[in-house]
């Protein structure tokens, strides 16, 4: 065939993935009624526990905070807090991408200063990439440094940053200025840095969902100094760098678990004998669930085979993202209830916040076209 | 994680030998009708289609994973022969200790719906009922049929040319699905089968088959499709070059991969040991295979235009399999309801559970 095609090998968990996974179930029946889970909560003290359990920073050396466990490992960590429902976004961020790309490009200082602190659960990490004008076309960034005495000067904005209000860094993505030859170089000048979100000049606004919750915000920059040693890689170099950051970010198991614990309340609904239509629409979502769940463990193990699975990732996130936005809508066919966000009726604000939470899901991470342009770029069409 | 070595050569060399003997003219003469005679017997030579038997069979102990494998390469291919049926006949005639064929066989029954009754005759047996559109039967050295005994499910192995004369037909693939009578037929040995043997593990083994090789036509409708939108040229560049078309092929290839993904953990459960997990998983893989299929055919004919829908053109041999494939032994809204049902009766607190194994 002269097609390349996606590579979904058929992958068994390791007995220690599987071993572990009891520990982790363990875990978080002792902390679910302490801690009172809800979905995507900052929680910085369940953070710090799992920092403790080392369940943060999994993969990553020892040297720095790591320990050295297999990407199966950290697969099964994460599939388990995610089903649970776990409060995660203390240190999520840090876990899955800011961490990585530190260990990938940061200096020893880097690495040695911010890795261990994000293992520990105790530094948390958003996303800098989006701006006004800037969403999917990240190469249009408009935030732009400037070299200065000992540092950088920052001016700019980004938005849809979640959870800039209860992080400590961001890492930054933006523009330094470029020569004549590279002014039709998109790419060119892009750099990265670590961005304290303490520093003088940084303003983070809040920016409300249609939910009325707080998650995103606006940060704006005017005239942000930061020093020499929080420049992330090389100048220049940054959309390289991004690149490898959102590939990190599109990795994860976590695009078809959101609604999971929607689905087993239709079951609940269900009963133990559903009639034949019931039990289609059903089975159909938990067919489509544990083939993503099957084409993400592959994915665990080309991670752990040292692979770059881009196209993969791409391909599971675009399906994830389908079967959830599906979930709500399955529902509602089956069960009538109007919606309420705050009901007391659960499967009433369940369906409230799956339906006003689904159009996101296909938003962030990379919208459902640019993932598409990316499969068709691996297909050789692009 | 690495494919198996021997399961990548065998592959090889299935793909090699599809690719060389397997052609469009061999499957269009196969659907008017007369049997792809040259292109059994070299797959035959390969051992391939009695290799799971003990050797002690005539087999090779082989890997159930790797003969599902071969069969996908075998979809891919659209190849016109029963090897999936032959595969399923020679495990159920050798589980039982009954004759079988070094030619093409079949396996039944494959509806659901069938029953079919062996009573005791003297020495001998009555076998009473209806096999309906068994596989190539009327082409079919074997025919290997599950009853219901006196004491519980028998084999019984005929042989092709001494079976009722069947009444023909054909699935939309033009392969041959050929119904067989049976009033008081005379069958002078029948045999128990063991434990795990019996029809529902053929149902499933043989929904788990056209899953695998739907994978395998995906493949191939899709390597089509993309290849088309590269060389077929429209308001002045190749029509791979507009999003639109990008946008579908991607979603093509995202089906075609979720077909192969949901057949591998069918066949993955196949050497687990357990019974109600194997048929879950294979449940899952004959409705998510379905379901992509569906979508997928839809994309694949829309990216080739007018050209996908001729005869001359191949794209149909890969569709008009697909579409016949997706309802033999159990459509995807069949076993998404067994799905459903499964894990309905057990508990919506168990679902993660039993999904994850452990």
């Amino acid at each position: 065939m002269a097609t390349p095609m996606f590579r979904f090998d058929p992958v068994e968990l390791p007995p220690e993935a599987i071993k572990l996974r009891g520990e982790v179930r363990e875990f978080i029946r002792e902390h679910k009624d302490a801690m009172g889970f809800t979905r995507g909560e900052h929680n910085p003290e369940f953070s710090r526990a799992m920092g403790k359990k080392g369940w943060i920073g999994m993969t990553w050396p020892k040297q720095y905070g790591g320990h050295e466990r297999s990407s199966f490992e950290r697969y099964v960590v994460i599939e388990e807090m995610l089903v649970a429902g776990a409060p995660l976004s203390a240190h999520y961020t840090g876990d899955r991408q800011s961490g990585p790309n530190i260990l990938r490009f940061g200096t020893e200082e880097q690495k040695s200063y911010f890795c261990p602190k994000i293992a520990a659960g105790e530094l948390t990490f958003c996303i800098g990439m989006s701006e006004p004008n800037s969403g999917s076309d990240v190469a249009g960034t408009r935030t732009r440094a400037a070299k200065v005495d000992g540092g950088y000067r920052i001016n700019g904005s980004k938005l849809w940053t979640s959870n800039a209000h209860n992080s400590d860094f961001a890492i930054l993505f933006c523009k330094m200025a470029v020569t004549e030859e590279q002014a039709n170089d998109r790419h060119a000048g892009a750099t990265q840095f670590l961005l304290d979100l303490k520093s003088p000049g940084v303003e983070i606004r809040p920016v409300i969902n249609l939910l009325g919750e707080h998650h995103f915000n606006e940060v704006f920059m005017t005239d942000v100094f930061v020093p020499d040693h929080l420049l992330l890689g090389k100048e220049g170099n940054g959309w390289n760098q991004l690149t490898s950051e959102l590939s990190f970010e599109r990795s994860a198991p976590d695009r078809f678990l959101v609604f999971f614990q929607m689905l087993q309340q239709m079951l609940r609904m269900a009963g133990p004998d559903p009639d034949k239509a019931t039990a289609v629409a059903l089975g159909k979502l938990i067919s489509q669930l544990a083939t993503l769940r099957s084409m993400s463990v592959s994915i665990a193990g080309m991670l752990a085979e040292g692979l770059q699975p881009n196209n993969e990732s791409a391909v599971v996130k675009d399906l994830g993202t389908r079967y959830e936005q599906d979930i709500p809508v399955v529902a509602r066919q089956l069960f009538w209830s109007e919606p309420e966000q705050e009901a007391i009726d659960l499967y009433a604000s369940m369906i409230a916040r799956t339906t006003m939470n689904a159009p996101r899901l296909s938003i962030q991470g990379g919208t459902r076209e640019i993932l598409r342009g990316i499969i068709a770029r691996g297909l050789g069409l692009r | 994680m690495a494919i198996r070595e021997e399961t990548r050569m065998l592959l090889e060399s299935m793909g090699r030998l599809f690719e060389d003997l397997c052609t469009k003219q061999v499957v269009d003469a196969a659907e008017t009708g007369i049997f792809a005679a040259d292109l059994w017997q070299a797959v035959s030579e390969t051992g391939v289609p009695l290799a799971a038997l003990p050797e002690s069979a005539g087999g090779a102990d082989a890997e159930w994973s790797d003969l599902y494998a071969a069969l996908r390469v075998a979809g891919r291919y659209s190849a016109p022969i029963p090897l999936a049926e032959t595969m399923l006949a020679g495990w159920i005639a050798s589980s039982a200790g009954l004759e079988l064929a070094d030619g093409p066989m079949t396996v039944g029954p494959v509806r659901a719906s069938d029953k079919l009754v062996l009573t005791r005759d003297g020495n001998g047996w009555r076998l009473n009922g209806t096999a309906s559109r068994l596989p190539y039967a009327s082409h079919a050295e074997r025919i290997v049929l599950i009853a219901d005994g006196p004491d519980g499910e028998m084999a019984v192995s005929l042989e092709g040319s001494a079976a009722p004369t069947p009444e023909k037909g054909k699935n939309i693939a033009n392969e041959a699905r050929d119904t067989l009578v049976f009033d008081n037929f005379h069958v002078a040995t029948a045999a128990r089968l063991p434990n795990g043997v019996g029809r529902a593990a053929l149902y499933r083994r043989g929904a788990l088959a056209r899953a695998t090789m739907m994978s395998g036509a995906l493949e191939r409708a899709m390597d089509l499709a993309v290849s088309y939108a590269q060389e077929r040229v429209q308001f002045g560049r190749p029509i791979s070059k507009f999003q639109a078309v990008q946008q579908n092929l991607a979603v093509l290839s995202e089906q075609t991969a979720v077909a192969v993904a949901a057949s591998n953990l069918g066949i993955q459960s196949l050497g687990c040991g357990d019974v109600e997990r194997e048929e879950f998983q294979i449940a899952i893989a004959k409705a998510r295979v379905g379901e992509a299929a569906t979508l997928a055919c839809e994309l694949a004919h829309q990216v080739h235009g007018a050209i996908g829908f001729t005869k001359e053109y191949s794209l149909q041999l890969a569709t008009r399999r697909l579409w016949s494939w997706r309802e033999e032994f159990g459509s995807d809204p069949e076993w998404a309801a067994k799905v459903g049902t499964y894990f309905c009766s057990k508990g919506a607190d168990n679902l993660w559970q039993i999904l994850t194994g452990d």
